[in-house]
This record gives C-alpha cells, structure tokens and sequence, in this order.
C-alpha cells in the first residue's frame, strides 16, 4: 500500500469520516448549510401595522417567503424570519410591495460591534 | 486469439472503439482538432444505432464536461474528448468532475496551447491540467490507446477519480497502425457496467450533492459531523494515490483477458543495465528506444524509462528504476514557462534526497508539432553525458531542434 500522507489529527476529538462519505453531499433539512444567520449585517424587521397579511389577519400576499433564497422565511400573518439562518440580503425587504420590511443593521441591536 | 480482430486504425479511430466497447451510456463532446474524428466516428454510431448511447450536442466544451458531470453523477457511463483549447475551455469542469469523484473518462489529443495558433503536437494542454485531480495515463502506439481507455474506465470507476487518457495529436490521432480489436464479449468479459456511485439519486429520499463546503468540519442538522473543503480534498488526494496499486493491479487483471500488459505505471525498454536512462512520455517514449538502441550500438549503455502515469506520479516506481543509474535525461513536450519541463521537474523532486539517485537533467522538444528525430534524442543524450564528463552537475534545459542561433 501507498501510504504517503501524513497529517496532524491528534487535535480533532470527532472525525468526519464517521458521516459515510466521502464526498459533499447531504439531506436537505433546516440549518443543513450551517448557521448563515451568522453573516449578517443587517436584520429584516417587518411592521405589522402595514404588513398586508398582518392587517388583513390571514396568509395573504406572503411574496417575501417566495423571494427568500434561503427558505428562513415561514408563512404566516405576518410571516416569520428565523434569524438563525436569514443572511441579511434584503430581498425580502426589496420585494415588499408595501414596504413593510425595514433593513435594521445588526449595530443597531447591539449584537453586532460598530 | 480468436477473438480479438488485427485491423488498421488511428489513434482516434482505437479511442472511439474503445468507448463503444466500454458500452459508454452518454456522451458529450464538441469537435476541435486533432481530436474531430474521435467525436465524429461516435456520433456515427449513435446516429446507426450501432452504439446505443446518448450523444449529447453542445455549443461548447465547457458544457460537454458539463453534461458528463450531470450524467455521471446520476450513475451512466460517460465518455468525452477534446484537445488543447477545448480543455482550456473546459478547465472550471475539469476541476469540478475530479472534487465531486466523478469516474469520467476522456480522451485527450495532445495539442499546443495557443498563442500563436498552433493545431499540431505537444503536451503542454494536459501538463496545464496535471494539479486538477485526474489520472493521467500517456500511451505510446494505438494499441496502447485502445486498450488505456478500456483500462481507465475500470480504475476511474474503481476509485471514483476521472480519468483522461493522453495520446499526442497528429502522432497518434491520425496515423494509422496495427490494432488488435477484441469483440464485445471480451470487453465486456474485462469490464462489467459501472458499479453504484457515490452519489445517491432518489427522488424519494433527495440529496444536496456538492453544497457549499466551508473551511471547517461542522455538524449537520442531524448532528453528524461532516467534511469541511479540507477533508473532502484529502480524501480525494488518498484516492490518487490508491491509483499508484490500480493501475497496475488493472494493467494485471487486462492482461489476463487480452494477453497484453502496458507496463502498470511506468514501462522500460533496455533498462537492465542502463547507465543513462532516458524518460518520456507518449509516443515521445517509442522515438527515444531508436535513440536508445543507436547509443548502443556506440556503446552507451543507455535504456528508456517510461511514464503511463504522471498523475498520480509513481514516486516508488520510478525511485526503484533509476536508484543507481548514472544519469537520466527528460524529455518534455511542455514546459513551465519560467522554470523547466514539468516531468523534469517533477523526477528531480522525486529523486531528491535519495541515497545514490542519478543526475537529472531536462531537454525540451517538440513544441507546436516541432520535429524530433530519433538521431536529434540521441544527441541530446551525447550532449548531456559530454556535459557530465566535464563536470557538469547541473545544466540548463535542453532545447532539441532549436533554430534560433541558425
């Protein structure tokens, strides 16, 4: 046998090889591409007072779950972002037909350092 | 044997024979010289229905990589080819078949690299690719590029790495030779249909294949802990390197249905006693036993030492072939502008620190379809071991068949 690799893995406590593969693959599930909410920068905030679904008191409208390329958004009056997973692109916000989504920087709740 | 037909074919024609023994299931390939006739003679048999194979057309060679990696990933057979610019084309697919370890297997026509425009023979097209994670098998005769390609479908697929098979345009494409043509039964006898692969395809229970993969290991939502980009690449390494007992294990396994064996990894031809030992690969390799046999016959005991494989590289291979020979020269069809011949270079690493090693030295030849003889390797040879006599431990690249001092 050719074994010519050495590396260093006395620091790791738990291998990657006990998942199976030995390639990039996976089940799609929620949180599968890791904790993305970690990216962001700016938080989107919806305004439930001019939200379409919010003040009609039903899952109307919901255009900003099918914009959001990250499927955090759930369906609902007014819809939910889980924040783990929302990047902050604001498309969400761009897509609004009512402008009811503000782009608040993370700053702005303190979790985030000027 | 009987079941093997003796015919005339070209380098292109052997290429294209094998995929069809092989029982390819897609193909997609875009024509560009040398390499036309492999894409044409198969698109032919489709169209007959002689090959009963998908031929996908495509405006371009990054989608014909591209429709190999789709058809791949979902478990066919697929077989592509191209030449120099196309594989330039191609080179974001290149890398992405090796890393997602799809056992694609294609034909490469050796072909110069433009600027200036040049359609004809050398090596620096695969030698630009030789880092993305494929195995590079180089043959030397028609009959080695049949039986190659028969061969690298077996390995690809043993060890989930594509495969191309390297044949020098021109040289090998087109010109005619003897080539034993087994039936499809005895192909078939060699090579059963590819085994599952890696990836999982089921509608019923779907998968992300080839995600995003960041820098660190992390769990996933069902708490296993996956590769990060480094461990998959690790793998993928210890995958090339398995290659180094494949390939000859497959060299072995094809002899014992064909009666032909290619050497494994590397191939000799008066090497037994050699004291200058010359290195190539291609049909390069065949030119440099005329070279041989003439520094012979004036009393240097110099052989040849060919390499099948350059990637992976048989380090033990070729350490266990040229430890305690005098000298060994390289001949390259490429170059690492700004450095030296890239096999030349890569043997020196390999010979480095070994106890009783030979000198190296490089030569390079045969750019854009220049000419070398025979009579002008042996010179080289003559050169270099002149060179040695006076002294000399290091020399610079030898260009063969230069005419810029006239």
């Amino acid at each position: 046998m050719h074994a010519r690799m050495s590396a260093d893995e006395g620091r790791s406590t738990v291998g990657t090889k006990a998942c199976g593969s030995d390639i990039a693959i996976s089940r799609p599930s929620v949180g599968e591409a890791g904790n993305t909410g970690d990216w962001r920068n700016s938080r989107p905030v919806i305004d439930a007072s001019v939200c379409m679904a919010a003040k009609a008191g039903k899952v109307t409208c919901q255009l900003c779950w099918v914009y959001c390329p990250d499927a955090c958004i759930t369906q609902g009056a007014a819809p939910v972002i889980d924040l783990t997973y929302c990047k902050g692109c604001g498309i969400c916000a761009q897509e609004c037909p009512v402008d009811a989504i503000a782009m608040v920087p993370e700053r702005a709740h303190g979790t985030c350092e000027g | 044997m009987a079941d093997q037909q003796m015919t005339v074919m070209t380098g292109n024609e052997a290429a294209a024979t094998a995929a069809k023994l092989a029982r390819v299931q897609v193909i997609a390939a875009y024509p560009i010289t040398p390499q036309t006739s492999v894409v044409e003679t198969l698109a032919a048999w489709v169209e007959s229905g002689e090959l009963p194979a998908e031929f996908v057309t495509v405006e371009s060679e990054h989608s014909a990589l591209s429709v190999c990696i789709a058809a791949s990933t979902v478990g066919a057979r697929v077989f592509t080819a191209t030449s120099a610019n196309g594989l330039a084309y191609m080179n974001e697919q290149v890398w992405w078949a090796a890393g997602a370890r799809l056992p694609i297997v294609m034909g490469l026509a050796n072909r110069a690299m433009a600027a200036p425009w040049n359609v004809l023979n050398d090596q620096q097209d695969s030698m630009s690719v030789r880092d993305a994670g494929w195995v590079q098998l180089y043959c030397r005769d028609n009959q080695e590029i049949l039986d190659t390609f028969l061969q690298a479908f077996r390995i690809a697929e043993r060890i989930n790495v594509p495969v191309m098979v390297c044949y020098d345009g021109f040289l090998l494409s087109h010109t005619v030779m003897p080539v034993s043509v087994p039936d499809a039964a005895m192909a078939d006898a060699f090579l059963p249909p590819r085994p599952a692969p890696l990836t999982v395809v089921d509608p019923d229970d779907p998968r992300n294949i080839g995600a995003v993969t960041l820098a660190d290991p992390r769990a996933d939502a069902e708490g296993t802990s996956c590769h990060g980009y480094m461990e998959i690449r690790a793998l993928h390494h210890q995958a090339l390197l398995s290659a180094l007992d494949v390939i000859p294990q497959v060299d072995e396994e094809f002899a014992a249905v064909f009666g032909r064996a290619w050497g494994g990894l590397t191939w000799e031809y008066l090497l037994d006693d050699a004291d200058v030992v010359l290195v190539a690969a291609g049909s390069l390799g065949t030119q440099l036993t005329v070279a041989a046999e003439a520094l012979r016959a004036e009393g240097m005991k110099a052989g040849v030492l060919g390499i099948r494989s350059y990637r992976p590289f048989p380090v033990e291979a070729l350490r266990a072939k040229l430890v305690g020979r005098k000298g060994a020269l390289v001949f390259d069809k490429a170059l690492s502008y700004g450095y030296e011949g890239p096999i030349c270079s890569d043997l020196r690493a390999a010979m480095c620190g070994v106890n009783d090693a030979p000198l190296v030295f490089g030569a390079v030849c045969g750019l854009g379809g220049r000419d070398v003889s025979p009579e002008q390797l042996a010179d080289a040879a003559r050169r270099a071991v002149a060179d040695v006599h006076a002294g000399a431990s290091e020399r610079p690249t030898d260009w063969i068949n230069l005419h810029l001092e006239g």
